[in-house]
């Protein structure tokens, strides 16, 4: 069958019909393959003989790793899929899956390892730091590819009883879509031998026929027992090329263990495995039709390797040989494949089986999806011509340090006939999605060769997606994005601004705009710079305005349906009344299972749209508009001007090396500089209805609405429409208050506005902040908000934090991240911010916080006009908790240090001085200042002390200021992957904050269910709604009896979020904080983000309690900070797409599922309720043994 | 002893109680215990046009939010395994209502568009039902939609939905007409083949502390009898069609107050949500027992026979009423 599918799914489509059993946890880019396994298990898709599969969602990849290898030793036929990081955590199984000859398949979406950095993107570390395991190693190249060489390990795997980890691209391969012929259920059933499944369950674990594994050996029969499998591996190859040999007798397709494409006399010979093959092979024929002696061969099987095939696939005529690996492994003699392909040519030449050695050098290439072009391939056939052709080389960046790098011709194109289409759509626009709709069309229904790969943002709001649509008469190979097309399309006009769109179109191509404005108008409203390539591209230019249309058939903001009838009306590959046809059959199919009213509506769409395609008269001459230069200003840092600023600017490829740092350190504080004019609607602020309560600028998810309060003298020079009102305050007399927006940072999500509580007396639609059009406002507040940003900043000791009001007049150190418009975590970290963020360090897990946190090109954590603000850190997802544990041990020994210093040259300092350093314990802003003053002090006496000591002292001095450490991140680390590690953190003494912002879900990979999916809530890996209930992590803490705990939802309590967050910094031992965050995976509408917290606890679904430790025997460390349930759960159900979703699709499961979390509820309140009134204390919490930060509280801290 | 039969929508009804929507009659449960306790007839919970929509558009825009736009997730819920629309519940309920029980279902239906009643009616009439029943009710908020306008909008979806479906169909009206006889006179012309006298809805309240508006929904009072007693009168004998009265019937004596009226059915939500399905059982005897002392002999004899026609003081039933009341009142 001839279908279009990306690689994840043509590699899961084969695993999931070989399979018993799939033990799966998710991570990018491999997710989907565990994803569809799921749903298809859950809509009752059987395997090849009948069963359904069991998919089993664990907490990481090594529990994953571990059911694999349990289901294996039960004689199961078991597979799993995962990537990088993942595969990781799989190795210590995979060695003993190997060891015990136990027959699988593990699918790999290779992926980069993080190191100085994490990427999510491509390359081959991850599968290479696996190569000692003992698995083979099988990589595929195309989606074709990863749908055979599936098959081909399935079977191979069975027979050799060698554990196979079959591989592919992550992003280029995994998420490519490509039309392929799929293999039939036949064709699997004549590869994978039914016998040596037989013998493969007869080998199995079974008190029936009892045996023993992993024994404990000695010195005596370790290593022979180590050698006894070699048998097996040696036969691999030929099983492998069996296998190739079977899978070619049925499909035609044929493989062999060492491909070879090229000159049979060639000389110059390029080594390479994955999806850069096909790009190679594209450029080898070209230069061979071009009479040049090139080649190339791709080892199919790297793991064992096969030398001999090897040797046999190279031409006798080869004299160099570049070998190309797609990882870096630091100090070593040569990436893997170099050194392999090095042993194999050497052997050879020492045996006698071939005369002499090629000359081989390596080279890297694409790591973290770097591009791999046809250029970089005819670079390095070049370099191999040269007489000393370069080693150990790099090619696709310029490397300015090292110089290993190869220049490449940019312009060298290999690409044949077909047509290429670009289009730049918005997240959420339904862009990605039409553009998989057209290749599905075209690759299904047209007997043509379709491409798609779509090129994601780094942000979650307002991100920009960019598909590389090609569509041809032959095969397509070329894995790398589109750099000339015949079509470009524009999905919002927003993006000409500042996206260089049409950079890819090629001379003559169709551009086709959605835009409001009417053919007439909209030339003279186009970028003076795309006006210009229009004119010099000669492009036709088209506009649709695809909004209107999608508003008048009632689909607001969804443009798909309208931009693609316009597109496939541009491109010409298909007749419009077939192209017309098509798409209504592939919406009455995607969106069958959505209700009749989306299909109708969608439907409309298509038909209107072509009546609203209209072609623009370019003019052929007049005068050209004039660009507004780019934002960054003068004064921005120097890192900024030098490398944000091109990452900005979509010039990140072009960057050398010597303009990155050596370490992964960058700069906090930039994403001040990267204004992205979301907002269609911003907040208006009417000063004369403000209660000064704070509440917008705690809830804003992107710190784009402030709060500040200065004398009303520091406003004197502002500008005309900058608003004020007098501060209400007992402490501060005199004062102004401003709430001012920042309109290029706001994304428009509403939250603040909803969580106003200031109504008009005349009018309660009208708000103390209302949502006004941001476009005729934009200009007038980017002004006020320079003003604003001038305004000297109140002195943090004048208003202690301890109400919401004063907490948001400190400025906000975590500021515009590129989270969703409306999140539900990034409050939570703005606050901690503003309260702590002058002396806070951050180890945080991988997930959404660390990709909003962390993701270039900018970064939201910031500064403080005294350069202080918080130190952030990500590790990794698994190990966050040890982490930050690792930070708060470091700095107990380095204040201990400072302070046996101190005592030391307490004389030279003077003794007062040191003293008053010595002693300081106090709380609060007052004390910080105090005691950073003192440390003033300190520096000036030290400076004119001589002697190590002093200068040991110098180095240490600031860690005498109380820090606060908090260890951050999401319920999928805290409550699944880095449970063990949180758990013995929380067990330890020592003093660290763990705030937990729980989703509910895996959110940064697309909700799949955890350990805090609540019962009844659908979710990825529990489509059929959750079975059991969430894990009560913060009981679970209070259980050691030591441990802060607090549970906590901004929207419903402000205040409480803000005490218990007060309360866990001052508490000297372990703090829990778990903030019940809203996410988009809740199905809800995230502006009313907050009013959804609300209910959460109203309907007792989410109760608010923190559990203080102390020593007074007769005190009840926990308090139940929240009413008795007002609301029913089921109305609170009701407003959640992930509890009602299974009204809809099983209504008699959602009842059952709904019924037994009201009754978990219920006895949770009864439970809590029973707790409050237990009297406990914590007889060791007076003796910590920590007893040398400064600051640090030793007693219960009081209730105020 | 008196027969309590009743014909209504040419069903012939052992009594003349039928349970209107509710959620009693949601489920299957609901409906097997109102015809254990002697309902001759019931009424499944309207089917909102308006809200299937507003459902699906909701699934559609959650399960589209922030998808394939983000390189780690293409999506972020589960596309769901199956897709049941409040019509296919309907639909499933009208078909198990049938298969339980022995008196006539009728199904009930608020449209907005045509082309989405007709299509929903005819599936309602493919799973089973007996009778279809239109809810008639709109705000008709916008000052620039006519009164008259949308009268006969509303004429043309009762023809439509009529020249779709065979069975019998009642009309369910809300009081708020200016000429509600000219009104009940054309529903029944275009096609209705009964009228049900009136409907309740959700009414916006307003919470005093947030200044939000509230949805609410109370149950009636027996004294929200007297507009749909009025009508009934002034309609019996003046449209060829039956007659239902609902809103305000609590007791087997308001049930009789009807019937004299000129009802065919005596239509009842609330009371049976206050007391149970097993106040059906109760006004049975309650209104056997009346009927013998007063010696009637049939339910039949009993219909209409104080309507306006019937009645030696037509007049009652108009306007001036009022002052009368007062008047009575003061004397009092």
């Amino acid at each position: 069958m001839h279908v279009c599918i990306d690689g994840n799914e043509a590699a899961a489509r084969v695993a999931h019909r070989l399979s018993e059993v799939a033990a799966i946890y998710p991570i990018t880019p491999a997710s989907p393959m565990g994803e569809l396994a799921d749903a298809w298990s859950a809509e009752g898709r059987p395997n090849l003989w009948g069963t359904v599969p069991e998919v089993i969602e664990m907490q990481s990849e090594a529990g994953a790793a571990a059911v694999l290898h349990g289901a294996l030793q039960r004689g199961a036929l078991a597979t799993t899929f995962t990537a990088s990081q993942g595969l990781l955590l799989m190795i210590p199984s995979m060695f003993k899956i190997a060891g015990e000859l136990l027959p699988c398949v593990l699918h790999v979406a290779a992926r980069a390892v993080a190191t100085h950095a994490l990427s999510i993107f491509g390359d081959h570390s991850d599968v290479m730091a696996a190569r000692t395991t003992g698995f083979a190693l099988l990589a595929s190249g195309s989606v074709q590819e990863a749908h055979d060489f599936a098959l081909v390990a399935h079977a191979a795997t069975l027979r050799t009883r060698v554990p196979f980890l079959h591989f592919f691209d992550g992003f280029r391969t995994s998420h490519e879509i490509h039309s392929i012929e799929t293999l039939s259920d036949d064709d699997l059933r004549a590869m994978v031998s039914e016998d040596m499944i037989l013998a493969h369950r007869a080998r199995r674990l079974s008190p029936d026929r009892p045996a023993l594994r992993g024994t404990a050996q000695n010195p005596d029969v370790f290593f022979q027992s180590r050698e006894a499998s070699n048998p097996f591996y040696a036969e691999v190859p030929r099983i492998v090329a069996e296998s190739f040999a079977c899978l070619a007798e049925r499909t035609g397709r044929t493989y062999q263990l060492v491909d070879y494409v090229g000159a049979p006399d060639a000389e110059r010979v390029l080594v390479l495995m994955g999806s850069g093959v096909g790009t190679a092979n594209e450029v080898v024929e070209r230069l061979c039709a071009a009479g040049e002696r090139v080649g190339v061969a791709v080892p199919r099987l790297f793991r064992p390797f096969p030398v001999a095939a090897f040797a046999d696939a190279l031409p006798r005529t080869t004299r160099a040989i570049a070998v190309l690996d797609r990882t870096k492994e630091p100090g070593s003699a040569g990436e893997p494949l170099y050194q392999d392909v090095l042993t194999a040519c050497v052997e050879h030449s020492a045996a006698g089986t071939r005369s002499g050695i090629p000359r081989i050098v390596g080279g890297r290439y694409g790591l973290g999806s770097k591009e791999f072009t046809p250029g970089m391939v005819k670079a390095v056939f070049d370099e191999l011509g040269r007489e000393k052709p370069r080693n150990h080389f790099t090619i696709g960046i310029h490397d300015d340090v090292s110089h290993t790098s190869l220049p490449w011709d940019r312009t060298f194109r290999t690409e044949g006939p077909g047509v290429r289409a670009v289009s730049f759509g918005l997240g959420s626009d339904g862009s990605v999605g039409a553009a998989k709709s057209s290749v599905k069309i075209i690759g299904e229904q047209t007997g043509l060769f379709a491409q798609g790969y779509f090129v994601y943002d780094s942000k979650k709001s307002g991100a920009v997606t960019v598909s590389h649509l090609r569509f041809g008469p032959a095969p397509i190979r070329s894995t790398y994005q589109i750099e000339l097309a015949e079509l470009v399309a524009c999905h919002h006009e927003s993006f000409l601004s500042r996206i260089d769109v049409l950079g890819r179109a090629a001379p003559g191509a169709r551009f086709l705009l959605n835009s409001p404005h009417s053919p007439t108008d909209v030339w003279d409203r186009l970028p003076g710079r795309v006006q210009r390539t229009i004119r010099e591209k000669e492009l036709e230019l088209w506009v649709v305005d695809a909004h209107r249309v999608a508003r008048e058939v009632g689909l607001a903001g969804r443009i798909n349906t309208v931009m693609q009838p316009c597109f496939f009306a541009l491109c010409g590959v298909l007749p419009p009344e077939q192209a017309l046809s098509a798409i209504r059959q592939s919406i009455e199919k995607a969106y069958a299972k959505r209700g009749k009213t989306i299909v109708e509506r969608n439907l409309a769409a298509v038909d209107r749209a072509l009546g609203a395609l209209q072609r623009v008269e370019v003019p052929t001459d007049g005068p050209l508009r004039t660009d507004e230069p780019a934002w960054i200003p003068e004064t921005a840092p120097d890192f900024v001007r030098r490398v944000t600023a091109r990452l900005l600017a979509g010039e990140g490829d072009l960057l050398p090396v010597s303009a990155l740092p050596v370490d992964g350190t960058f700069p906090t504080g930039t994403a001040r500089f990267e204004k992205r004019m979301l907002a269609e609607q911003m907040p208006i602020w009417d000063p004369t209805l403000c209660i000064d309560c704070g509440k917008c600028a705690i809830a804003c998810p992107h710190a784009a609405v402030r709060m500040k309060v200065y004398p009303e003298a520091a406003g004197a020079q502002a500008p005309a429409g900058f608003l004020a009102k007098l501060f209400r305050s007992r402490e501060l007399q005199s004062h102004a208050l401003t709430i001012q927006v920042a309109p290029d940072d706001c994304t428009g999500c509403g939250v603040c506005v909803e969580v106003c509580p200031a109504k008009s007396k005349e009018e309660v639609k009208h708000k103390a902040l209302d949502m006004a059009p941001a476009g005729p406002r934009r200009e007038s507040e980017r002004s006020n908000f320079e003003f604003f940003l001038q305004i000297p900043e109140l002195d943090r000791t004048r208003l202690e934090g301890s109400t919401v009001k004063a907490a948001q007049t400190r400025e906000p150190l975590f500021e515009f991240s590129g989270a969703c418009a409306g999140c539900g975590e990034t409050p939570y970290l703005k606050l901690l911010s503003q309260l702590f963020g002058d002396r806070l360090l951050v180890a945080n897990a991988t997930g959404c916080s660390s990709i909003f946190g962390g993701n270039l090109p900018t970064t939201p954590w910031s500064t403080d006009a005294e350069g202080r603000g918080p130190a952030w850190a990500n590790s990794l997802f698994e190990d966050n908790a040890e982490f930050g544990l690792g930070f708060r041990v470091a700095l107990e020994k380095q204040t201990e240090e400072a302070r046996r210093l101190l005592l030391a040259l307490a004389e030279r300092v003077g003794e007062k001085l040191a003293q008053q350093i010595l002693a300081e314990r106090g709380q609060g802003e007052g004390a910080i200042a105090a005691q950073r003053a003192r440390i003033q002090l300190l520096r000036s006496a030290l400076a004119e002390i001589q002697g190590p000591e002093a200068r040991r002292l110098e180095s240490l001095a600031d860690d005498l200021v109380r820090k606060s450490v908090w260890i951050v991140g999401g319920d999928g680390w805290a409550y699944d992957i880095g449970s063990a590690g949180l758990d013995h953190v929380l067990a330890s003494a020592h003093d660290v904050n763990v705030l937990v912002l729980d989703t509910q879900v895996y959110s940064n990979t697309g909700g799949q269910a955890s350990k805090a999916t609540p019962r009844a809530a659908v979710a990825k890996f529990a489509a059929s709604g959750k079975a059991v209930g969430r894990k009560d992590l913060g009981l679970l803490a209070t259980s050691y009896g030591h441990v802060y705990v607090a549970q906590v939802a901004l929207g419903a309590n402000d205040a409480h979020t803000l005490k218990a967050l007060l309360e866990a910094d001052a508490w000297a031992g372990p703090s829990l904080v778990i903030a019940y965050s809203t996410c988009i995976a809740h199905g809800i509408d995230m502006s009313q983000s907050m009013a959804h917290q609300r209910d959460a606890v109203r309907s007792g679904f989410w109760p608010l309690w923190r559990y203080h430790p102390g020593s007074d025997p007769h005190q009840r460390p926990f308090q139940l900070d929240s009413r008795e349930a007002s609301l029913s759960l089921r109305e609170f159900f009701a407003s959640e797409t992930r509890f009602s979703m299974l009204e809809r699709s099983d209504p008699a499961r959602a009842a059952r599922l709904a019924a037994l979390a009201q009754a978990d509820a219920s006895e949770r309140w009864r439970h809590y309720s029973a707790l409050a009134g237990i009297e406990r204390s914590v007889p060791s919490v007076e003796t910590p043994p920590t007893g040398s930060e400064p600051g640090a509280v030793r007693s219960p801290v009081p209730e105020d | 002893m008196p027969n309590l039969g009743s014909r209504y929508l040419g069903f012939q009804l052992r009594t003349p109680f039928v349970a209107s929507s509710s959620p009693l009659t949601g489920t299957l449960d609901g409906l097997r215990r109102l015809e254990d306790a002697g309902a001759s007839a019931v009424v499944l919970p309207s089917l909102f046009e308006e809200e299937l929509v507003r459902d699906a558009l909701a699934l559609h825009g959650a399960l589209e939010e922030g998808s394939e736009s983000f390189a780690e997730a293409r999506t972020y819920l589960p596309e769901p395994l199956h897709y049941e629309s409040a019509l296919d519940k309907l639909l499933e309920l009208v078909a198990a209502a049938k298969d339980a029980l022995a008196i006539p279902v009728i199904a009930s239906l608020n449209g907005t568009t045509r082309g989405g009643w007709t299509s929903i009616a005819r599936a309602i009439e493919s799973a089973g039902a007996d009778a279809l029943e239109l809810n008639l009710y709109r705000v008709a908020a916008d000052p620039s939609h006519h009164a008259a306008e949308l009268e006969q909008r509303s004429l043309e979806l009762i023809a439509a939905v009529r020249a779709e479906v065979t069975i019998p169909l009642s009309v369910k009206l809300s009081p708020f007409f200016t000429a509600l006889a000219d009104f009940a006179c054309c529903a029944v012309k275009v096609g209705a083949d009964g009228l049900v006298l009136f409907n309740r809805f959700y009414q916006p309240d307003f919470d005093l502390e947030t200044l939000e508006i509230v949805p609410t929904l109370t149950l009636s009072e027996p004294e929200e009898l007297r507009l749909p007693l009025r009508w009934v009168a002034l309609l019996h004998g003046h449209v060829k069609a039956s007659l239902a009265a609902s809103s305000g019937i609590h007791s087997a004596r308001d049930a009789l107050k009807v019937l004299l009226a000129g009802a065919d059915a005596a239509m009842m939500a609330s009371a049976l949500l206050k007391r149970g399905p097993e106040l059906f059982r109760e006004m049975e005897q309650q209104m056997t027992r009346w009927l013998e002392d007063h010696e009637y002999q049939s339910v039949e004899q009993l219909k209409g026979s104080a309507s306006q026609r019937a009645s030696p003081d037509p007049e009652a039933f108009e306007r001036a009423q009022y002052l009368r009341t007062l008047r009575s009142y003061t004397k009092v």
